[in-house]
């Protein structure tokens, strides 16, 4: 009932031009950037070629300090260190990037659709059963599903995916939410659209920066998930090398080679880093009201 | 507050059903036969069915589940099959490390976290919130087990104040307990501490933008002043939520955790579970773990209507 | 000399100019009026007495309390000021209280803060204080938590921490805004008396000419950070020197022209509402008892014929904003029918279809919302096309919202921009081409004018007459604002608590109000015209 001037709610500044400049002003955009492209690169690049073969047993060449020859050193088989971390961000980004699509798919129709049936008993048995996703954390989904099928990188990708979710789908839910009540979607329903179509013309599009700041959350998140899997034998299977299991094989090592748990150590902290910088620097620019920290 | 109490009493009982048919239907129907699941490929017939019939698998599935939620109620997960021993003997003997090494984590990212969080949001873009922004953005990215090696190698290893991993047993007194538990509370606190602090300042940061805060200020209230007595009770209601979540986190990083330091707790039987194909253990631990998860929600939302007097009648 | 004397005070924010030599004064005992449209720089204003500036504002000038310069003043100085000398009234009661706390808890926290009394004794006299402002005990004790409380009871409140130690100056911001107009009249009424009884000195801001002209003694007239004219009330009315105080005074009880013979000439009706029912549930109140509901709409009958503007006033919660969603078939009803063009639209359990909805458009009160940020205005005003089975294409498309844009006064090529590059009253320009568009019988005006500047919303109203008139397009124009519905429509609907009490030509319904309630209403509203009659009439007898 204010009869004031309203305050302008929307953040238009998404649909400004200009925006690669705010992007390339925002410091923690820009070094998060840097770190994820370095880790994508070294991924792709290892398809190719990587300084030593992985999968070779040099056991002659074991348990080296990092040197010229091998930068990060080798391990107790007398592999090179670095061409495994390099191998091993391809696991990493591969099981969060696939861990998060679940998510995302699955999570962000779902919550759409409660929302567009808010107050339903199809969004009370959506929402429910987000929660009670939600008292199943990655790792004990992981843990019951490995136990009756057998440890995988299938398995951690299933996890990490089912727990994304509801993660997604109550995010979507609660933007959306707070869309279906703005004038303009009012309008549309005036004009005669159902929710499908409004849900894909208006509520969708004006979403999605949302869903990719925590699309890159939820990625690093997934990064750290795969790589605690991993470690404790759930993940990534031999010979296939990923972050996690390389932390677990130096834990035995640990007294006498202390540089094998250093480097995918940092390779994770550099690589979930970047990713957080990213998802934070863009939270700022789509919205610079809103410098919230997670 | 009585209906309020009721109703979430309610949705919790409801919550357990429903997590007690997931586990249920993942662990016992998903692998068709558990009894040849358990023995393995080359079991002798004889063998399984006298399995069969010890696990009770020829009744039908409502049944079975049943018999398996009653037992529960009393108390009863079942006999483990590889170590031939009650499974409610094995989790008692267990819990008493992994519950006191969550709450001791969880005490410990909170006591961090809160100064930390109210410090940088009362010094906003200062030097001091900067750097604290810096360092939780790095903890953030640091895995807790990662982090609990580095301790061990510097603390056990370097420093050797404490043994790098292994429990004395309670018995060996609370001293010698409580300082088996340190550092692996401590790898388990840090991250979740940085997520915690980082939620604090922007709640709070929030809570301070409101007009209430304003009204404060126009009371005669100093910044600071404004800052206690209004926001940040106000700010603690996202800050509970995050403490409920994290708790979940903490115990399925207790699970890992423990792995590092070699504790006798609830992760490792269950991996040992998994690698004896032990499904009732394994069955039993998670039931606990999941229960443990909802209860925690269950009395984070009780605390927001102890914080927030609107919720004590608007939900009821 | 002055309470309160503002010399020259010059204020910027990060380098960007807000205020300009602003003068202001004050005495003890009287009411200044700070009138304003938005970006006046008025809050800031008060914002700067209290110097609770935002980051990054410096200022410069002189700002005396009791002879007393701010600019001298430290921080710890200006705590020990605020709430003590100088109190302050928000324009959001809603939100100026602290949840969480207890009205008593936090008025004793002004008296707490500033002496040394005990909490007992600070209690005693924020329980004096809640009289004070007509709070009495009985219903209001000092532990109930502001969620228990309506708007204009959470403003009393603040008002009552604001004088609780009856400081010498009060700043009320647009401290009725956010209220209906009866509670608006208790409030400035409520304020009014404090002034007199305690003697102090109370700075009223306000967008409203009228409040001003009742309420205060002086007035300044701010625009774009600077006070262009400022004077003893009834002679700055008399001489209104300046051309924007002129203009905002015409502004302000702007009727626009209209050919008000249209209406007999076209008499068939375009909306029939008969009996309508619109029950809302309410929340369970035990599981075994079935929840109960609400009835926001009471078996509502309405008419509206063919060119014919009608004004449906109430205030917040009697169900106006409720019966508007049920015409436009945004809610079901639950009992009764509404008829469009002579068709069933919808009535219990059933809606319009597509070909239905077209004879009804709507415009809402929000300039900034009602529009999907990510299209152009091509686009969005193109949207009810969606209710057409051949919607137009290609270059009849772009014809039709070419003349769409320029009847509401824009220009063709206006359909490539976004949204956000238009001000709030071009948006609503193009929320009425948005709703013109297809030509529809009925156009919902929901506050469609309320958020709007006074000078915009003149232009606006001008617009919608000269639409009515050329189109003979029907308005159900909703308002909470009395004199926008005087000026605009032909009948006028009084709605209270889900029915309607009183019905007739507009002019007749201002003039003898038959209902007790429009009485009320009525009475309750600030009119310029006659607010200052009465000022003239004391001034001539005192």
């Amino acid at each position: 009932m204010s009869e004031s001037p309203v305050v302008p709610k929307q953040n238009d500044a998404a649909t400004r031009p200009g925006l690669i400049r705010v992007a390339l002003q925002s410091p923690s955009f820009m070094i998060g950037i840097v770190l994820t492209l370095c880790f994508t690169l070294a991924a792709l690049v290892s398809f190719v070629w990587t300084p030593f073969d992985v999968t070779q047993l040099v056991i002659s060449d074991k348990l080296k300090t990092p040197s010229g020859l091998h930068w990060f050193g080798t391990d107790n088989f007398g592999r090179d260190i670095f061409s495994m971390v390099m191998v091993g961000a391809r696991t990493s980004i591969a099981v969060a990037l696939i861990a998060v699509s679940i998510g995302i798919c699955a999570g962000v129709p779902l919550g759409l659709l409660a929302a567009a049936r808010h107050g339903s008993l199809l969004d009370e048995v959506i929402m429910r059963t987000n929660d009670l996703v939600f008292a199943f954390p990655a790792l004990l989904m992981a843990i019951m599903i490995t136990a009756v099928f057998g440890p995988g990188a299938i398995n951690a990708i299933i996890a990490i995916g089912i727990f994304n979710i509801p993660v997604f789908a109550r995010l979507a839910r609660g933007a959306a939410l707070s869309l279906w009540t703005r004038d303009y979607v009012l309008a549309a329903r005036v004009s005669g659209k159902g929710p499908a179509r409004i849900s894909a013309e208006h509520i969708l599009p004006n979403i999605t920066n949302l869903l990719i700041v925590q699309g890159t959350i939820q990625f690093s998140l997934g990064i750290l998930a795969e790589a605690g899997l991993a470690y404790v034998g759930l993940g990534t299977q031999p010979p296939l090398p990923s972050w996690g299991r390389m932390l677990s094989d130096a834990q035995t090592m640990i007294y006498i080679a202390p540089h094998m748990a250093i480097f995918p150590g940092l390779a994770i902290v550099f690589t979930v880093l970047g990713l957080n910088l990213m998802g934070d620097g863009m939270r700022d620019i789509f919205d610079p009201k809103l410098r919230r920290a997670r | 507050m009585l209906p309020f109490l009721i109703k979430r009493l309610v949705s919790l009982c409801l919550s357990l059903v429903a997590a007690s048919l997931v586990i249920f239907f993942v662990i016992e129907v998903v692998p068709g036969d558990p009894a040849s699941f358990m023995l393995g490929m080359n079991a002798e017939p004889d063998t399984v069915a006298a399995l069969r019939d010890s696990l009770g698998l020829n009744a039908s599935i409502p049944l079975r589940y049943w018999q398996w939620v009653s037992g529960l109620l009393q108390g009863e997960f079942g006999t483990s099959y590889t170590y031939k021993v009650p499974v409610r003997e094995l989790i008692a003997d267990r819990i008493w490390v992994s519950l006191p090494l969550a709450a001791l984590a969880l005490l410990l990212s909170t006591l961090i976290a809160f100064p930390v969080g109210v410090i940088a949001a009362a010094r906003r873009n200062s030097p001091t919130d900067v750097s604290i922004m810096g360092v939780t953005q790095l903890g953030i990215a640091v895995p807790n087990f990662w982090f609990a090696m580095l301790l061990v190698m510097f603390f056990a290893i370097t420093l050797r104040w404490f043994s790098a991993g292994g429990f004395p047993g309670w018995d060996a007194g609370l001293f010698a307990g409580l300082k088996a538990l340190t550092l692996p509370a401590v790898a388990l606190a840090l991250p979740q501490a940085s997520i915690l602090a980082r939620v604090m300042r922007s709640s709070l940061l929030d809570t301070l933008g409101e007009d209430f805060v304003r009204t404060a200020r126009a009371k005669g209230l100093s910044q600071r002043q404004a800052l206690w007595r209004h926001a940040l009770r106000n700010a603690l209601i996202p800050v509970l939520t995050i403490i409920g979540l994290q708790f979940s986190f903490l115990l399925a990083g207790a699970i890992i955790i423990e792995n590092v330091f070699f504790l006798p707790g609830l992760g490792r039987l269950v991996f040992q579970g998994i690698t004896q194909r032990d499904l009732i253990v394994v069955k039993s631990v998670i039931f606990l773990l999941v229960f443990a998860v909802i209860l925690v929600t269950f009395i984070v939302d009780m605390t927001y209507a102890i914080v927030d007097p609107r919720l004590r009648r608007a939900r009821a | 000399m002055a309470l309160l004397e503002i010399d020259k005070l010059s204020l910027s924010i990060r380098d960007i100019p807000i205020l300009r030599d602003v003068n202001l004064s004050v005495e003890a005992g009287q009411v200044l009026g700070v009138v304003g449209e938005s970006g006046s720089g008025k809050s800031i204003t008060a914002m700067a007495i209290m110097q609770l500036l935002p980051v990054g504002a410096q200022w410069t000038g002189s700002v005396r309390l009791d002879g007393r310069g701010l600019e001298d003043c430290s921080e710890k100085d200006m705590c020990g000021l605020r709430g003590n000398d100088i109190g302050m009234v928000f324009q959001e009661p809603m939100t100026a209280l602290n949840p969480v706390q207890t009205i008593g808890e936090q008025v004793a926290e002004t008296i707490l803060v500033h002496t040394g009394k005990s909490r007992r004794e600070a209690l005693q006299l924020a329980r004096q204080a809640l009289n004070r402002v007509d709070l009495p005990e009985e219903q209001f004790p000092l532990d109930r938590y502001p969620h228990d409380l309506s708007g204009g009871q959470r403003q009393r409140v603040v008002i009552a921490m604001a004088i609780a130690l009856r400081p010498k100056l009060l700043i009320a911001d647009e401290p009725t805004t956010a209220l209906d107009v009866t509670t608006q009249a208790q409030i400035l009424k409520l304020l009014k008396g404090l002034v007199e009884q305690d003697g102090m000195g109370l700075i009223l801001i306000t967008h409203d000419l009228a409040v001003v002209a009742e309420m205060a003694d002086h007035i300044a007239i701010m625009k774009d950070g600077e006070v262009v004219e400022a004077g003893e009330t009834l002679d700055l009315f008399r001489r209104m020197e300046h051309p924007y105080t002129k203009a905002l005074f015409k502004a302000s009880s702007h009727i626009p022209v209209r050919n008000a013979a249209h209406v007999a000439e076209r008499g068939q009706s375009v909306l029939e509402v008969s009996k309508v029912v619109r029950d809302y549930p309410l929340p369970r109140r035990s599981l075994f008892k079935a929840p109960g509901h609400f009835r926001a709409v009471d078996h509502v009958t309405l008419s509206i014929n063919r060119g014919e503007n009608v004004g449906l006033v109430g205030e917040s919660g009697c169900g106006k904003s409720t019966l508007t969603r049920a015409i436009l078939a945004l809610d079901s009803v639950q009992g009764g029918e509404i008829r469009l063009d002579g068709s069933l639209f919808s009535t219990r359990g059933s809606g319009p279809d597509r070909d239905m909805r077209r004879h009804v458009q709507v415009v809402f009160q929000d300039p900034y919302s009602s529009f999907n940020p990510r299209h152009r205005v091509g686009r969005l005003i193109s949207e009810p096309f969606f209710l057409l089975d051949n919607p137009p294409v290609g270059e009849e498309r772009q014809r039709r919202i070419d003349t769409a844009l320029e009847n509401v006064g824009l220009e063709a090529a206006d359909a490539q921009k976004y949204i956000h590059e238009f001000s709030g009253g071009q948006r609503q320009r193009i929320a009425i081409a948005r709703a013109l568009i297809i030509e529809p019988s009925l156009i919902v005006l929901d506050e469609a004018v309320s958020a709007l500047d006074v000078s915009i919303r003149a232009q606006i109203l001008d617009l919608l007459a000269e639409l009515s008139d050329r189109l003979a397009i029907s308005y159900l124009f909703i308002s909470h604002d009395l004199s926008v519905v005087r000026a605009i429509t032909d009948r006028v609907l009084v709605m209270k608590s889900g029915q309607i009490v009183e019905e007739g030509p507009t002019e007749e319904v201002f003039l003898n109000p038959r209902h007790s309630y429009t009485r009320e209403l009525l009475a309750a509203t600030p009119i310029l015209d006659e607010a200052l009659k009465a000022r003239e009439a004391r001034a001539q007898t005192g």
